[in-house]
C-alpha cells in the first residue's frame, strides 16, 4: 500500500533543501547567542568545570530548536492557508498523516539546525569525550524535545489566525533557558528564581546532556527531562488532534 | 447509484448563531454541470465543503454516488475531487512535481506518465520544471483543475474557478469543464458571474438567503425572472466581447 506520510514528507523535505536559508536562518541567533556569551560575558562567568563553551552548549541547541519549530507553525499555517490542507483532507487518504508528515519534517530540519550550531561550537574550541552511546542518548533527548515542541507547534499552526500568530508563541519558550542552569549555575540565583529555574523542562534536559557528553553517565535528571518531554508531548498530541477535529467541523 | 451523482436533501448549517444554510436541496446527474450562483456569504463555499467532506452539515442528507458524506466519508473521498477558492498548490514544488504527489497520494498505477500528460493536456510542458509559485494566475489555476483530475473522480467541485482570472483564462477554464462534462464527471461549480453560469451549467441554482431560491436550466429561469433582470444578464458577455475583440485586434497587428 501507498504510505502518505512518506509522500508528504518527501513533499516537504524537497521544500527544505530548497531554502536552505532556513536553516541557516534558524542558527544564527543561538550562534550569535554563543558567540557573545563565550566572548563577551563567558569570562566573568564562573561555572567551576571546563571550558565555558562546554557548559553552554547544551542550553545553546535547545534555543535553537526553539526557534526552528516557529517554522513547522509556519509550514502547517501556509498549509492551511493556501487551501493544500482542504486538498489533503477531501481526498482518500489517513487524515493524520498530514500532520506527522510536519513533525517528522521539524524533526529533520532542527536536526540539521543543530549539527550546524555543533560544527560552529567544535570551531569554537568545544569538546567531548563521550561515547557514541552517550551522544546517541543526548541526541535521543533533543529528539524527543523536538517532537513535543513539534506537536505544540501543530495547535499553533491550526489555530493561527495571522502568521505573526503562528510563530509568536516560540518566544516564551526562547526565553525559557534564560531562567535555567543553561547559561549559569542556578546556585547564584536568589531563591524564587532559583526555585522557577530548577523546577523547569529546560533545567533537567541541560543538566542530562551535560551529564552526557562530559561525564559519561546518564544523570540523575534524565528520567526528570524524558518525563517533562514525553509529557509534554503527549498532552500536545491530544490538544492538536482535537483542534484537527474541531476545525474539520 | 444509477444516474444520479449528487444528491441534497434539506441541508442546513449554522456556525454560531449565524444561520448560513437553511434547507437546500438540488440534484445533479452524470455528465452534468451544475452552477451554484450567489452573492458574496450566499454560503457557496460551505455547501461545497459538506459536499466534500471538510465541514459537518447540522441537518439533511447529503449522498455523492450512494454515499452518505457523513457516515461514509471514505467513499465520499473517493468519488471526488475539490478545487477550492483558492488554488491549493505547492508553490515550492514544480508544476510536475505538485501533480506527481497528488497522483503518488491518490495512489494511481503511474504517477510520472500521468503528470505528464497532464501538463501536455493543460498546456503546462514548458512550465514544468519551474516553481508553480512562479507561475502566473492562470498557470496556477490550471494547474491546480489538472491536480483535482488526477485519478479520475466521478465528481469535481469547483468553488469560483475563474475568479481573478483575464477573461482568456476563463474561456480555457470553461472549456476544460466542458470537456470534463463531456466525459461524464459530474460538476459542480460556484460563481459569481451570471454569464459563466450561462455559458457552462446545464443547471443553476440561485443561492440566497439560505436557499436555493430558484434551480433550472437557464432558459427555465429566464422565463421566471422579470425582463428588466434578463436584461442584465445579457450585457455582461457584451462588455467581455469588447475586450476580448480589443485584445484579439492588438495581437493581429
Ligand atoms: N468557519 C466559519 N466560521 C464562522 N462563519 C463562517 C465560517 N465559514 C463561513 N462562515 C460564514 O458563513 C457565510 C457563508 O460563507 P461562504 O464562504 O459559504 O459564502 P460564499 O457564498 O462562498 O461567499 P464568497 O462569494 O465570498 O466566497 C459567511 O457569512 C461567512 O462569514
Ligand atoms: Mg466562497
Amino acid at each position: 500500500m501507498r504510505n502518505p506520510t512518506g509522500v508528504l514528507l518527501g513533499r516537504m523535505m524537497r521544500t527544505i533543501l530548497r531554502s536552505p536559508d532556513t536553516i541557516i536562518t534558524v542558527a544564527i541567533t543561538p550562534i550569535m547567542m554563543m558567540l557573545l556569551f563565550v566572548y563577551v560575558f563567558g569570562g566573568a562567568i564562573q561555572t567551576g568545570t571546563g571550558p565555558y563553551i562546554n557548559y553552554l552548549l547544551p542550553g545553546i541547541l535547545l534555543i535553537a530548536i526553539a526557534s526552528g519549530i516557529a517554522y513547522t507553525s509556519l509550514r502547517l499555517f501556509t498549509d492551511v492557508k493556501s487551501g493544500l490542507m482542504a486538498r489533503f483532507m477531501t481526498m482518500p487518504i489517513k487524515r493524520s498523516s498530514v500532520l506527522w508528515a510536519h513533525v517528522l519534517t521539524s524533526l529533520v530540519s532542527n536536526a540539521l539546525t543543530v549539527l550546524v550550531v555543533i560544527l560552529v561550537a567544535l570551531v569554537m574550541g568545544f569538546r567531548s569525550h563521550a561515547d557514541l552511546l552517550h551522544w546517541l542518548a543526548a541526541a535521543g533527548i533533543l529528539g524527543v524535545f523536538t517532537m513535543a515542541l513539534a506537536w505544540l507547534a501543530v495547535i499553533t499552526g491550526l489555530t493561527a489566525r495571522s502568521m505573526e500568530g503562528a510563530t509568536a508563541y516560540s518566544y516564551p519558550l526562547i526565553f525559557l533557558p534564560f531562567i535555567s542552569s543553561a547559561f549559569v549555575p542556578t546556585e547564584t540565583m536568589p531563591q524564587i528564581v532559583r526555585a522557577f529555574a530548577e523546577h523547569q523542562p529546560v533545567t533537567s534536559i541541560v543538566n542530562s546532556i551535560r551529564a552526557l557528553l562530559y561525564e559519561g553517565t546518564v544523570g540523575s535528571e534524565i528520567w526528570t527531562a524524558l518525563a517533562w518531554c514525553i509529557g509534554i508531548m503527549i498532552v500536545s498530541y491530544f490538544v492538536a488532534r482535537r483542534a484537527f477535529k474541531h476545525q474539520l467541523g | 447509484m444509477g444516474h444520479t451523482a449528487i444528491s441534497v436533501r434539506g441541508l442546513t448549517k449554522s456556525f454560531k448563531d449565524k444561520e448560513v444554510l437553511k434547507g437546500v436541496d438540488f440534484e445533479v446527474g452524470r455528465g452534468e454541470i451544475f452552477a451554484l450562483l450567489g452573492s458574496n456569504g450566499a454560503g457557496k463555499t460551505t455547501t461545497v465543503n459538506i459536499l466534500s467532506t471538510l465541514v459537518k452539515p447540522d441537518g439533511g442528507e447529503a449522498e455523492i454516488c450512494g454515499f452518505d458524506v457523513q457516515r461514509q466519508p471514505e467513499q465520499v473521498r473517493r468519488s471526488i475531487s475539490l478545487t477550492g477558492q483558492f488554488a491549493a498548490i505547492d508553490g515550492m514544488l514544480t508544476g510536475r512535481e505538485n501533480l506527481i504527489m497528488i497522483a503518488k497520494l491518490r495512489g494511481v498505477p503511474h504517477p510520472v506518465q500521468t503528470a505528464g500528460s497532464l501538463l501536455d493536456r493543460f498546456s503546462l510542458k514548458e512550465a514544468a520544471n519551474r516553481r508553480a509559485d512562479k507561475y502566473s494566475g492562470g498557470m496556477k489555476r490550471r494547474l491546480d483543475i489538472a491536480m483535482s483530475l488526477i485519478g479520475t473522480p466521478a465528481v469535481i467541485f469547483l468553488d469560483e474557478p475563474t475568479t481573478g482570472l483575464d477573461p482568456e483564462a476563463r474561456i480555457e477554464v470553461w472549456n476544460t469543464v466542458k470537456e470534463l462534462a463531456g466525459g461524464g464527471t459530474a460538476i459542480v461549480l460556484t460563481t459569481q458571474y451570471l454569464e459563466e453560469a450561462e455559458q457552462l451549467a446545464d443547471r443553476i441554482g440561485i443561492l440566497h438567503g439560505g436557499t436555493l431560491i430558484k434551480t433550472g436550466t437557464l432558459s427555465e429561469l429566464k422565463k421566471m425572472f422579470p425582463p428588466a433582470k434578463v436584461e442584465y444578464i445579457e450585457k455582461q458577455p457584451t462588455l467581455e466581447d469588447i475586450f476580448l475583440e480589443i485584445i484579439g485586434n492588438k495581437e493581429e497587428k
